[in-house]
């Protein structure tokens, strides 16, 4: 019973993990980028559903809705101040530039609302269901979470594969020129993937502060890197990839925490990952690309 | 090439532009006082201002500007000039911060607010002789290395394992919440010092006094989750969890465990716990019931206490903590021995370092964390009280 | 013997010595005069470690073409090797020069071995995947050195993992205790040890690159497939830069950690890893002299913001932004040629007459 509920715990973990990969893998898959500020929307949102809810007292949906407006807003915002000027420069400058972005992102943040920790309450509220007698809880949140994830993912699939933008997704992260030769705007479609990412990283803030309630400037940074290291674990630039390396992540994470040491998590879930890569080195999912001579 | 080009232009533009910058703020302090004639004690600080542990720094120095103010107008002209630096709480930036503060003059020092960073500077402020107090830097090896003595350093906070001593001795004779506890379960944070060193303690006083630990669970700074901690606590079968950590953490820890339905302990914390109910955003229901060893209480009701907590809530919309009211003890203490040994603000730091240390193994302070004494190693003597948390407000345990 | 220092191939390599041993003597006469802020001197030691490390990088991020971002890792390494060999050996060599290059050797070479091991999984993978793989290592190094206690008294050495059962009497010395680091390091690092070490690393770098395995390295990076078919071994060449790599790293990391009384294992972490990175990128991939006062500048620059107070690191990060925006900016690209262009033409003009 208590391996259900540590994997329960994990499996919540998990889907957070899973959203957020979402989000880099989308857009590593077509801009080509690792988007090392991603983690600091995830904070932005958290701050902007806080402030909305506690402050202005607004209800939850209220919340949830503008928080994914404003990081909406401010990830196309970075993609066409930062990100666009430098299309043809080497990847090494965008991710200078996205390590940029990431750190005016946290001063901002801290400049403007202060370091102090606040304190986010569920949107979902306490308590949870109990099972098999009370010896297992599931909580709300968790369940929210889950849905939340397998929805997520699902609605993304129909989208990427069932709709024109979603075929013009495709085309670009194939093949940029080709794309454009169709007559695909390779801009709007690299900024629709900006805005779909941060999207889902403001519903990510929202679940996340629900189940780890406190709210700082650089609370992004830790499941930013978690995040990344999921999309990869999964393949990056997959989405079934990204959603079951967060998955995993978050399970071996929670195992390794409740049965090899709290202390060595971390260790074990970057080991398991090295593992993965050099049995399989695009990742679970990923596609392998052949070079050619 | 192109590349270094625009990096130097870059970098040349923004030094230029600090050039600036720090000139208009040379000036600024000399107008401000009407009375020019008298020199003022220049007191510095350095502590974390930016990154994840800038709300301690902002603390201490939103306490000491406060404390600074009101001496300056006590006094009628700016008796303390005071200068903080950002350390952020990293062992390697605290020389630098240390540095900054030396080129600007300092001739009394608050130390610094995190034990790492001060741990980093603690052999350069007994070479130096500067006096220093720190206010919040609770690892003992602040005011003395392992096997000697700095004279000159000396700390207003409680060490750790005073704290972890006393906290056990406390659970182990009285009652709790009505109950004799006999199961605890402990829950730190492995990469800090000053909780790590409050567990050790801790583990060694409750095996003496025979407190059965059922449970240990450690976190580091990194860490959001808790949860996997308190799953194992509840099957352990814990009836109290003690928690030597800060107050953000341990909300977090308060408002998962309130999730689960099947577990119900005491949570006991010590000093770094207060400020908890100051949180923004945090529901003090979750916080009922909860016991802290603290030498401050925010809402204690006697007058020094109410003036500082109103002052400061005005000034900056938050709770004070422990930190800042160690802050501002230690600004008024640094201030009473100057006074008392007739320090004047012309002598250089080593003579005012002297004279200090003089006072400060001599005398009784009387401030808002309690009486003070300080002995020859700088640590301090003061006695924590057990408080309640009862409806948001502390209520002393009988 | 001029013609061979100052002719073309040569002239990036004269530069960097002339450079280092300038910037040496005016820091060494401003240290004698004491007009140096106390600020600047402690920035001394650190901004070595930080150039070496970042050449270090630069070998293998620019020479070799592998990202990696575990740099960080190998510093760590060697600077707690450094601290533990320069704790124990405190009482038998006293003399803290030779210790802290013996310290530094030692370091060099536990570095190398892990360097080489971190490097047969990691090289077989390739671009954004190795980065990946060099980070996860840096966070694993993270953490293992994290739950590390060792110590030794008169009893012998202890160690514990995990959870701390090292027992240290009071004559003893504690040389790790897990997460909060080495603490009461007696501090030996000095300016010139670090500027000898940035020579040596020069020496070391330049005499690759002009070798016949330097031009191997590069010809791996441009097109492995066209080197393998002229007989050059890619696993075995890239592995050469990225243990020299790591070794220069750990030497850097001892200078580090002996510069400093506290250090915590939390410090060398991804983070540390992408500044070094940014300084690589900003001073030019394969470029040394770049590397070198990028590193410097960039080093000193949040420190000389402090005047600013809370708006510095707002401001270093729109730096960073700012220069890459404009170093990619193809209308700067053409004017800074035509001007660069322009200089030229008129230099080698007056020359003629």
């Amino acid at each position: 019973m208590v391996f259900l509920s540590y994997l329960i715990t994990g499996l919540g973990l998990g889907s957070v993990y899973a959203i957020i990969a979402l989000g880099y893998s989308m857009v590593y898959g077509i801009a080509k980028m690792l988007n090392f500020a991603h983690g600091d929307i995830i904070m932005v949102g958290s701050y902007v559903a806080f402030f909305v809810l506690y402050r202005f007292g607004l209800s939850v949906p209220v919340g949830i809705i503008l928080s994914v407006l404003v990081c909406t807003v401010l990830g196309v915002l970075v993609e066409r101040l930062a990100y666009k000027p430098l299309r043809q420069a080497s990847s090494l400058s965008v991710l200078i530039t996205a390590i940029g972005v990431s750190y005016f992102l946290q001063n901002g943040a801290q400049l403007l609302w202060s370091s102090s920790q606040k304190m986010f309450k569920s949107v979902v509220g306490d308590g949870g269901i109990s099972l098999f007698g009370g010896k297992l809880t599931l909580s709300y949140i968790t369940l929210v979470t889950i849905l939340t994830c397998i929805l997520i993912m699902i609605a993304l699939t129909l989208f990427i594969n069932h709709t024109s933008t979603g075929r013009a997704m495709r085309a670009c992260s194939e093949d940029k020129g080709a794309a454009q030769l169709m007559g695909i705007n390779v801009n709007t479609t690299i900024s629709i993937t900006f805005a779909i990412g941060s999207a889902l990283a403001a519903i990510a803030a929202v679940l996340l502060c629900s189940t780890y309630p406190s709210i700082t400037p650089t609370l992004g940074s830790m499941p930013g890197i978690k995040a990344f290291t999921a999309a990869v674990f999964g393949g990056i630039g997959s989405i079934p990839g990204a959603f079951i390396g967060g998955l995993l992540l978050g399970v071996i994470e929670s195992l390794a925490k409740a049965y090899i040491s709290t202390q060595l998590s971390d260790a074990v879930v970057f080991a398991v990952l090295i593992v993965v890569l050099l049995i399989k080195p695009t990742g679970l999912l990923g596609k392998k690309v052949s070079v050619k001579v | 090439m192109k590349k270094l080009l625009v990096v130097l232009l870059g970098i040349m533009m923004v030094f230029g532009l600090v050039g600036c910058g720090s000139k208009t703020e040379d000036n600024a302090p000399s107008t401000g006082g009407g009375d020019e004639a008298k020199a003022s004690f220049k007191l510095g600080c350095s502590g974390p201002l930016t990154g994840g542990a800038a709300v301690y720094g902002n603390d201490v120095k939103w306490a000491a500007e406060m404390a600074v103010a009101e001496i300056n107008e006590k006094e009628g002209y700016n008796f303390f000039e005071f200068r903080m630096e950002d350390d952020e709480a990293d062992p390697e930036k605290a020389p630098n911060a240390y540095g900054a503060l030396t080129d600007w003059g300092m001739q009394v020092s608050l130390y610094t607010v995190t034990s790492g960073a001060g741990l980093a500077v603690s052999a350069d402020y007994n070479a130096d002789r500067v006096f220093a107090l720190t206010p919040s830097g609770s690892n003992p090896g602040l005011a003395h290395p392992a096997n000697g003595n700095y004279d000159n350093l000396f700390q207003v906070c409680f060490t750790d394992p005073n704290l972890g001593t006393a906290s056990a001795d406390y659970i182990s004779s009285n009652t709790i919440a009505g109950m004799e506890v006999k199961k605890v379960a402990v829950i730190y944070r492995s990469d800090d010092d000053y909780s790590t060193s409050i567990y050790n303690t801790f583990m060694s006083k409750a095996a003496e006094v025979g407190l059965e630990v059922v449970y240990e669970g450690s976190f580091i700074n990194s860490d959001a989750d808790y949860s996997t901690q308190l799953t194992g606590a509840a099957a352990a079968g814990a009836e109290l969890v003690f928690l030597p950590i800060y107050y953000g953490p341990a909300a977090t820890i308060l408002t998962q465990a309130a999730a689960m339905t099947d577990f119900n302990p005491v949570f006991f914390g010590v000093d770094g716990m207060d400020g908890i109910l100051g949180l923004e955003g945090f529901d003090h229901a979750l916080a009922e019931g909860v016991y802290l060893l603290t030498p401050f209480a925010a809402d204690a009701k006697d007058d020094a206490t109410v003036h500082f907590v109103t002052g400061f809530e005005a000034a900056h919309g938050s709770t004070p903590t422990q930190f800042a009211a160690d802050a501002y003890d230690g600004v008024y203490a640094i201030y009473n021995a100057l006074k008392a040994t007739g320090c004047t603000a012309d002598m250089d730091a080593a003579t005012i370092c002297d004279k200090l240390v003089g006072e400060f193994t001599t005398m009784t302070f009387e401030g808002l964390t309690g009486t003070a004494n300080w002995a020859e190693n700088g640590e301090v003597s003061k006695t924590p009280k057990a408080v309640i948390i009862t409806d948001g407000v502390y209520v002393a345990a009988e | 013997m001029f013609k061979k220092i100052f002719d073309k191939k040569h002239r990036g390599r004269t530069f960097s010595y002339l450079m280092v041993l300038v910037a040496y003597v005016v820091i060494e006469i401003m240290l004698s005069t004491k007009s140096m802020s106390s600020l600047m001197k402690n920035l001394l030691v650190p901004c070595c470690c930080y150039i070496v490390t970042a050449l270090a990088l630069n070998l293998c991020v620019g020479l070799s073409g592998e990202l990696s971002l575990g740099h960080a890792g190998f510093m760590s390494i060697g600077a707690y090797t450094g601290i533990c060999f320069s704790g124990f050996f405190e009482s038998s060599i006293t003399n803290p020069i030779v210790r802290l290059i013996l310290a530094m050797m030692i370091a060099a070479a536990v570095t190398a071995l892990f360097g080489f091991l971190i490097g047969i999984p990691v090289l077989k993978l390739s671009g954004d995947y190795l980065a990946i793989v060099t980070l996860a290592f840096c966070q694993i190094i993270a953490s293992l050195i994290n739950n590390c206690y060792l110590g030794f008294d008169s009893n012998g050495i202890q160690f514990s993992f995990i959870t701390n059962n090292v027992n240290i009497e009071a004559t003893g010395k504690m040389l790790l205790s897990g997460p909060i680091g080495a603490s009461g390091t007696t501090r030996i690092s000095t300016f010139t040890v670090g500027v000898v070490l940035i020579v040596i690393t020069l020496i070391v770098i330049y005499n690759l690159m002009y070798s016949k395995n330097g031009r191997a390295i590069m010809a791996c990076r441009d097109n492995s497939i066209a080197a393998l078919s002229v007989g050059v071994s890619v696993t075995k060449t890239k592995m050469l830069a990225f243990v020299i790599s790591a070794a220069i790293a750990g030497a850097a990391g001892a200078l580090y950690g002996l510069n400093f009384s506290t250090l915590a294992p939390a410090k060398f972490n991804f983070n540390q890893s992408i500044l070094i990175l940014v300084y690589v990128v900003l001073g030019g991939l394969g470029n040394i002299n770049g590397t070198i006062i990028a590193a410097s500048l960039l080093y000193i620059l949040p420190e000389k913001l402090r005047g600013l107070q809370d708006y510095r690191m707002i401001i270093y990060s729109l730096v960073l932004i700012a220069i890459m925006l404009i170093s990619n900016n193809q209308k700067f690209k053409v004017f800074v040629e035509k001007n660069t262009k322009l200089f030229k033409n008129k230099f080698t003009k007056k020359e003629a007459k």
